[in-house]
């Protein structure tokens, strides 16, 4: 026992040094005043210039919101947040939307680089092969502040960019899918993002089109109690192919802080979108003082025949995480994805998992979980799976794997499994393991000592996961992964 | 040199080695033989650094170094190899990351560079051709589904990589069909050189046939009753461990 006690010890002793990415930013912010009513709504919607049709889709969310309720089902415990005590927008002064980096604040610019994201194209472009370069918007509290690649992307017909300039310049596509796959008052939380959202991406791959390159989208939370609502919608269009990354962080605060986003994803007949997600936002220091309320609704629309949407998501960050990455499989022979790593440590909760709605015929969907608890912390995994009385042949694999370090923390795992068609197979794996002494023991006679064992056993224990993520992505989330438990490196 | 003085040693409270003197100067290759729990894989044990394992009086030094003072993972880099009687799986991690990953976390503990990947590459496939380990077993998860023959294999494999000192073998030979005993002793001899100490634990003396031991303790009751040449294991084979067990208990 003495090895995983120590473990144990040197899990408990991560705190807030551990954290990289807690440095705050210096820099002159609008902020719109604390509170929130029709007038703030307003505010937001003539910031970003938007037309009537979009000012009136978010009162009426506003006004459907204050009729809601806050969630309650999850396995998560937080005291209540004061609403009126955050501010719904925050921008970087100076100016908005930036036509080139070099109108770009450099102090947001250093920002980016300290976090190993290069702005500049030259920059992304030194030593890097054609195929593997990622296009990024970048989104600083409220507003979107660089987009690279555009115009390369822009020949390819592929529109990437800040999803405001996406409600100027192309009304028709985001009425058309805004709003589609997430209705207005969906839940209490996507409510609330589409009475405020301020940025987020917007990306359209016409028909035929293989995305030339990987786009990603970096959030950076910074402005003290502000919420972070952004809102991102990716459509691919016919047979289009497009892999989508997104990454996010924010400074040390002893406050909480709240990001409520939602992310809606459309994929047409034979598209294929592969959305991933390295979320590694403050988690809260040792003693669960402060941290990021992850709060987000994610859902991709399997719209028409053949098409694909997969999700796979690293969880590292947060002090509360409630979000359900799903699939509507709407269409035949529509195919549905998931894949998740959740790492919960110190005073960390984690409630995740997907819904897999099986509504065409001959839809398939897989689910792979891996959870690893540490510290106190607590991680559920829920998830859905359910097919339509239509959904004839309709198949899902679930395979739910939770990991336990010490023996303060928890593991759930809560399915709802329903089929209305008798046709349908659906499969459900659960497993629940401690690293055991004997691997310990294993691993340190060959040399490691116990925090290299510790990571070892570990990404072993997420490597069907983190197979299923790009590249250059799969290296950031081991080493991710290796920060979050072992309490010496970084 | 290996020197063992008067080792006691317990887990959960009840003494299994009572008092063991054992010196091996390199080069040589000691067997200990003995019934079924006289103790011998709790040795391995207490000199791999087990923690449930407490050892209560007596000293193991190697190389002049007190074994007491370093934990499991720093006696491997002081060049301790235990191959394991029954090897633990280590799901997801594929065989070749674990090789790598010890090589170099034992480089790190010394001092030295990690090792280049084409160079690792080129050390593997060197080391594996000679234990008949095929590319397809180094990219499976260490040990998950390996037959029995597969998993010794692996262990000389991961032996002959990380070039110990100090080698102990826990009933290498269990589990094994004939010809792969042939494979592993032939891996084993091949590492036999006058710089490495070699401690060979078995049942049975088959395993002796292929490697041939300098010296024959004969292990009872958490003792060492009886040191012989390799002729030793030969009367055992014959008489059994009835003589030796008796001579202890009266």
């Amino acid at each position: 026992m003495a090895a995983v006690q120590e473990t144990i010890d040197q899990v408990k002793a991560i705190d807030v040094d551990q954290y990289k990415h807690g440095f705050v930013t210096d820099i002159e912010s609008e902020l719109a005043p604390k509170g929130l009513d029709e007038d703030i709504v307003a505010f937001i919607s003539a910031k970003k210039e938007e037309p009537e049709w979009m000012l009136n889709w978010r009162l009426d969310a506003f006004r459907r919101w204050k009729t809601m309720e806050e969630p309650a089902w999850a396995r998560v415990d937080y005291p209540k947040i004061d609403f009126e005590d955050l501010h719904y927008y925050a921008a970087p002064k100076k100016r908005e939307g930036p036509r080139s980096l070099d109108e770009v604040d450099p102090e947001i610019l250093e920002t980016y680089k300290k976090l190993g994201i290069p702005l500049s194209e030259q920059e992304i472009l030194a030593g890097i092969a054609p195929e593997n370069r990622v296009a990024v918007d970048a989104i600083f509290d409220s507003v979107s502040v660089a987009t690279t690649f555009k115009e390369e992307l822009a020949r390819a017909g592929v529109v990437f960019c800040p999803i405001s300039e996406a409600i100027r310049e192309h009304p028709e596509l985001v009425q058309k899918y805004l709003g589609s796959v997430v209705p207005v008052s969906d839940n209490f939380y996507a409510t609330l993002n589409t009475a405020v959202f301020s940025d987020g991406s917007f990306v359209y791959i016409p028909p035929g089109v293989r995305c030339p390159m990987e786009l990603s989208t970096y959030f950076r939370i910074n402005e003290p109690n502000t919420g972070q609502f952004e809102r991102t919608l990716i459509v691919a269009d016919k047979g289009s192919y497009v892999s989508y990354l997104e990454g996010c962080t924010a400074p040390q605060r002893d406050e909480n802080q709240l990001h409520a986003a939602v992310v809606e994803l459309v994929a047409l007949e034979d598209a294929q979108i592969k959305y991933s997600t390295v979320q590694n936002w403050y988690p809260g220091d040792a003693d669960g003082k402060g941290g990021i309320y992850n709060f987000v609704t994610k859902r991709g629309d399997c719209r028409e025949k053949n098409s694909k949407i997969s999700w796979t998501q690293v969880e590292t960050g947060s002090a509360i995480t409630w979000k359900y990455p799903s699939c509507i499989l709407r269409g035949d022979n529509s195919q549905g994805e998931f894949y998740s790593i959740a790492i919960s440590n110190g005073h960390q909760q984690i409630d995740s998992g997907t819904k897999m709605i099986h509504l065409g015929r001959n839809t398939a969907s897989r689910i792979i979980s891996k959870g690893i608890s540490a510290g106190v912390s607590q991680n559920t995994y829920r998830g859905q799976v359910s097919a339509h009385r239509k959904a004839s042949d309709a198949r899902n694999f679930t395979q739910c794997d939770s990991l336990l370090i010490g023996d303060k923390c928890g593991a759930h795992t809560v399915p709802y499994i329903e089929s209305k068609n008798s046709s349908a197979v659906f499969e459900h794996e659960a497993t629940t393991s401690r690293i055991s002494d004997d691997q310990m023991f294993y691993c340190q006679a060959r040399g490691l000592d116990e925090e290299e064992a510790v990571a070892l056993i570990v990404n072993g224990f997420v490597r069907d996961v983190i197979q299923q993520l790009p590249m250059e992505f799969a290296v950031e989330a081991q080493k991710l992964i290796s920060i979050s438990l072992e309490g010496s490196v970084g | 040199m290996l020197e063992i003085k008067n080792l006691h040693a317990e887990v959960d409270g009840n003494e299994i080695l009572r008092g063991i003197d054992l010196t091996v100067r390199p080069g040589e290759v000691h067997a200990i033989m003995g019934p079924n729990g006289s103790g011998k894989s709790t040795l391995s044990y207490v000199l791999a650094g087990k923690e449930e394992y407490e050892v209560t009086e007596g000293s193991v030094f190697y190389n002049g170094v007190d074994w007491a003072e370093l934990g499991a993972h720093e006696r491997a880099a002081a060049g301790m190899f235990l191959a394991f009687q029954y090897p633990i799986e280590i799901p997801g991690v594929a065989t070749m990351t674990f090789l790598k990953t010890a090589l170099n976390a034992q480089r790190k503990a010394r001092g030295e560079d990690e090792i280049s990947t084409p160079d690792f590459m080129k050390l593997v496939r060197e080391k594996s051709r000679e234990l008949k380990v095929t590319p397809d077993m180094l990219k499976r998860p260490l040990n998950v589904g390996f037959s029995g023959g597969e998993k010794k294999r692996a262990e000389i494999l991961q032996m002959s990589l990380l070039e110990p000192t100090l080698c102990v073998l826990d009933e290498t030979d269990s589990g094994l069909d004939i010809d792969a005993l042939r494979v592993v002793s032939d891996g084993v001899n091949q590492l036999r050189s006058p710089e490495r100490s070699m401690i060979v634990i078995t049942h049975y003396q088959r395993l002796l046939d292929h490697i041939i031991p300098d010296v024959v303790h004969v292990l009872s009751k958490g003792k060492i009753v009886k040191t012989g040449g390799k002729e030793l294991a030969l009367d055992l084979e014959k008489n059994g461990y009835a003589d030796y067990v008796d001579e202890e208990a009266a």
